[in-house]
């Protein structure tokens, strides 16, 4: 499975690729850059990846998802570049037998993603400044157009 | 004691603060990833700014400052994850 993408996620795709006749439920989770207009707007988040190890450890997130849900087929994309505000940077499709499977997984996913994935953001403000999200604390202004 | 060459990756707020992306450092082995941290702080001016105790990962994969590294071994610092 191809899970970077520097393109717009097909959603259709990623439904197509988990649907089969033996699964009656289908989850799928959306991650969407936000707005933040307390925060002077922000108009888009650029994605940056160390690309080999975040292939790797997608690998071994979907061997622990086959483990733990052996009936789930899973699809995943994770955006790489800049995403404009309101489109999907992350994609996680999950198909199951039944719901709660499909919903666990598909939880399971995302969570482990934000915990594990090595990818990282920089917020463009619409003031042109752009800051590099620390999810552990406050964002590290680096400066109009993204420069150190 | 012996020496190796380890190859060094940085990412994202790290390789502006390093101001480079890879570099090479040579320590002796057997080592750990905190050693390799502090060569990386002695050799690189800019990174004297990365923090003494970094996120790291040792040929792909997520480790503690105490992993061992080798001769050829790839150590990434990785700052603060923020995916999805």
């Amino acid at each position: 499975m191809t899970y970077l993408t520097k393109d717009p996620i097909s959603v259709g795709a990623l439904l197509a690729e988990v649907a089969a006749p033996h699964c009656g439920g289908t989850c799928l989770f959306l991650g969407t850059v936000r707005d933040a207009p307390q925060d002077g707007g922000v108009t888009g988040i650029e994605y940056t990846a160390y690309e080999a190890m975040a292939v790797a450890e997608f690998d071994r997130l979907l061997a622990e998802v086959r483990r733990r849900w052996p009936d789930a087929r899973l699809a995943v994309r994770h955006r790489l570049g800049l995403v404009p505000t309101e489109e999907a940077s992350i994609a996680i499709a999950t198909a199951a037998p039944h719901r709660a499977a499909a919903f666990e997984a598909c939880r399971y996913v995302i969570e482990e993603v934000k915990k594990r994935l090595p990818i990282w953001k920089k917020e463009l403000r619409a003031d042109g400044t752009a800051l590099w999200v620390d999810p552990e604390g406050r964002p590290a202004v680096v400066g109009p157009e993204g420069t150190p | 004691m012996p020496t190796g060459t380890v190859q060094v990756r940085f990412f994202a707020r790290y390789a502006e603060l390093a101001g480079c992306e890879t570099t090479a450092v040579a320590v002796p082995v057997p080592a750990t990833v905190a050693d390799v941290v502090r060569r990386v702080r002695e050799a690189i001016p800019g990174a004297v700014a990365l923090p003494e105790r970094p996120l790291a990962a040792v040929n792909m994969r997520h480790v503690k400052l105490d992993a061992p590294v080798g001769d050829g071994d790839e150590v990434a610092f990785l700052p603060p994850v923020a995916g999805g």
